[in-house]
């Protein structure tokens, strides 16, 4: 009987050789389904980023944004995690304390340092260290309805809040809407934006001297507002339940003449497909105060970082590095804005959404952040709980935020 | 001796899987442990010390208590009738009795969201309902009141809920012997006699069963509330659960998380043994 041994180890061997090593990397990311980039677009991006490194997979996975945060720790709790996470400004100082994502700074190449706006940088800084680098840049803008201005005979958008109120009573005086203003209230991270936006209107601060001071001064201003706005019946009094995309619905069916909403929803309002206000959609920087300030906004943007339960922490960087590059963010600048300072003079950015863009260049300029402690979630929910105990009219908004002052459970 | 030696494969795997979770709970729970990061240091009865005196926690209890005694009552009455209308015999009996899973073999999740849309304070199924017929003036918001977000949340429970006690009380239905439902007849008795004497007796095993099922689960609730209110408006719906949720995961507390989830496991261990023995002496009543 001849020996089998030798075919067999060359057989093995020629199906070694036949298969060249493909080390193939697969990367996990994780982003969010609401807001921003849509999700055909992440796809579309990654797609393009695949394509260019073909020994990299990138298996996507999309939460509402409401999930984004406790995903992230969970994963990370069980130890199998994501290789790259979409972050939201807020939370850089808890993950940096819990060790969550890891720090790039020594990554950050000049051209970025030098290409970025400046704000951008403060969505994945803490305590000096970089967490990722800025993707989403955005804020809350007021957004209006052309053609109901036009009716109700009003010249131009509202330059202050008060203002704001006053022509949407002439909007609901002359019958033309019942609610002209909607806002996303929501028991969540959304009414916080919307909260913020009015606090960095009327002036006011969130801590100081590493205690609340939201429940004073401008603080105390801000809810009052809401709270005015909503019972005068000038707010839709749905808007306690809604979230941002409760917002575009309503603004896109033409049953709101304002709303607060981000970037994204420009370019959707104005879609035909979408939309029935398209081409009537007006935008600017949310409204100041008299004597406070000219225009107001609050801190939305997103970044993109490495957690520290990833293999491939150099794949992983070099995919962020492509998602937030200036090419891939120009080409799809319809539904989020650019981090890179020349996007804004690139006709291919601009063309199109001169109105977005110039009320970006004043709104970004004056984003107001919220918070950053460790210590932020029990702090929004305890802030959320009185923004709707004000509203429902539980509590007077001095006791509610003095309640929320005070500590939550 | 040899029982045991049978049930050890059962046992091993309980132990893993149960125990040993269990007594980390317990562990996790006299400690300020983090979810992510330290292991914490031990702080004794502080966690629960804590929680006791918290509002949030009272509130969570009531509100959790209130769901779960309204829904499995609904549940309860509602699905006996429709059994009892099913056990009739007539056209189209079998078609309703396989629409009647319908509702319970719906994932909570797809449940939920359907009733949300239901519930929408704009385009939603009820208001228009309601409004078309003259019950209601104008289009109101359902889940963003909290006089009636609690109440909503229950409706959507139960009519996700009902069948399986339809089910169960049809099953026992059927092992009415038909004799003893024509002795009553004969005997002149009217038909609510014939429900209370006849036909309970047999009902009231399977729908502790029922019962015990449905309140242990009502209590945990937390899917079906997240998705639709996530404890909203201004915490109303703020169920046990979603403290528990929201202190280990949202905030990172696992220890103070774990002495809630312990807490909310010893209330469902104390009505599961309640309702054991309550069933014991129903069925020694009985036999």
């Amino acid at each position: 009987m001849p020996d089998k041994k030798p075919f067999l180890v060359a057989l093995l061997l020629s199906t070694a050789l036949a298969h060249p090593a493909v080390a193939e990397t697969t990367l996990n990311a994780l982003f969010m389904a609401q807001a921003a980039y849509s999700e055909a677009d992440v796809r579309a991006m990654t797609d393009a980023f695949t394509a260019a490194n073909p020994e990299v997979k990138v298996n996507l996975e999309f939460v509402p944004y409401e999930g984004l945060h406790d995903k992230t720790l969970l994963a990370l709790g069980s130890g199998s995690g994501y290789d790259v996470v979409l972050f939201d400004v807020i939370w850089p100082a808890e993950y940096a304390q819990n060790n969550v994502l890891v720090d790039v700074t020594d990554r950050i190449t000049p051209e970025m340092k030098e290409g970025v706006l400046p704000g951008a940088w403060t969505t994945v800084e803490y305590d000096g260290k970089r967490y990722g680098l800025p993707w989403i840049l955005d804020t809350k803008y007021l957004f209006y309805n052309k053609d109901i201005l036009a009716q109700a005979g009003i010249a131009a958008p509202p330059a202050t809040w008060a203002e704001l109120t006053q022509q949407a009573q002439a909007i609901k005086d002359k019958g033309l809407l019942e609610h002209p203003i909607v806002w996303s209230w929501a028991q969540a991270e959304a009414a916080i934006c919307d909260y913020t936006t009015l606090v960095s209107a009327f002036g006011g601060a969130f801590i100081v001297d590493g205690k609340p001071a939201f429940q004073t001064d401008g603080g105390l201003d801000a809810l009052t507002y809401m709270v005015d706005s909503y019972n005068s019946g000038l707010t839709n009094p749905n808007s306690k339940e809604y979230l941002e995309e409760d917002v575009r619905r309503v603004f896109q069916n033409g049953e709101a003449a304002f709303a607060l909403n981000w970037t994204y929803m420009y370019n959707l309002a104005n879609d035909p497909k979408e939309s029935k206000v398209a081409g009537k959609v007006g935008v600017v920087p949310a409204p100041g105060v008299e004597g406070k300030s000219t225009v107001s906004a609050v801190n939305g943007s997103m970044g993109l970082g490495i957690t520290t339960t990833s293999q491939h922490p150099d794949e992983a960087w070099s995919y962020i590095a492509f998602m937030t590059s200036q090419q891939t963010q120009n080409a799809y600048a319809r539904l989020s804005l650019p981090i890179w300072a020349g996007s804004y003079n690139d006709p291919a950015v601009t063309e199109g959404q001169e109105e977005l863009i110039a009320a970006a260049k004043t709104g970004l300029a004056a984003m107001y952040p919220r918070p950053t402690t460790p210590g932020y979630q029990e702090m929004s929910a305890a802030l959320q709980q009185a923004i709707q105990e004000a509203l429902l009219g539980q509590a007077s908004p001095a006791d509610a935020l003095a309640a929320a002052a005070g500590g939550g459970l | 001796m040899r029982a045991w030696l049978l049930m050890l494969p059962l046992l091993a795997v309980m132990l893993s899987v149960i125990g040993w979770p269990f007594l980390d709970t317990l562990r996790l729970s006299f400690t300020d442990a983090r979810l992510v990061g330290t292991g914490g240091d031990f702080v004794g009865v502080e966690n629960y010390r804590r929680l006791f005196a918290s509002s949030a926690f009272r509130r969570a209890f009531v509100v959790t208590t209130e769901f779960a005694v309204v829904s499995v009552f609904v549940e309860m009455v509602l699905g006996v009738l429709v059994a009892l209308l099913l056990y009739q015999n007539f056209r189209g009996r079998n078609v309703l009795r396989a629409l009647l899973i319908l509702p319970w073999a719906l994932p909570t999740v797809v449940n939920a969201l359907l009733w949300r849309l239901i519930y929408n304070p704009e385009y939603g199924a009820l208001n228009a309902a309601l409004v078309q017929t003259g019950l209601l003036g104008a289009y109101r918001s359902w889940l963003g009141d909290p006089n009636s977000a609690l109440a909503a949340l229950i409706v959507a429970d139960a009519w996700k809920n009902f069948p399986l006690v339809a089910l169960i009380s049809l099953a026992a239905l059927h092992a009415v012997p038909n004799d003893i439902k024509a002795a009553a007849i004969v005997d002149g008795a009217g038909a609510l006699s014939r429900f209370r004497y006849v036909i309970m007796p047999y009902l009231a095993g399977p729908l502790m069963v029922a019962l015990v099922l449905r309140t242990i689960e009502a209590f945990k609730v937390f899917d079906i509330i997240w998705v639709m209110t996530r404890g909203g408006p201004a915490n109303s719906t703020r169920t046990l659960s979603i403290l528990v949720y929201q202190e280990a995961f949202s905030f990172q507390r696992a220890g103070s998380g774990a002495s809630l989830a312990l807490i909310v496991t010893l209330a469902v261990t104390v009505l599961a043994v309640a309702y054991a023995s309550l069933i014991r002496r129903a069925a020694g009543e009985r036999f």
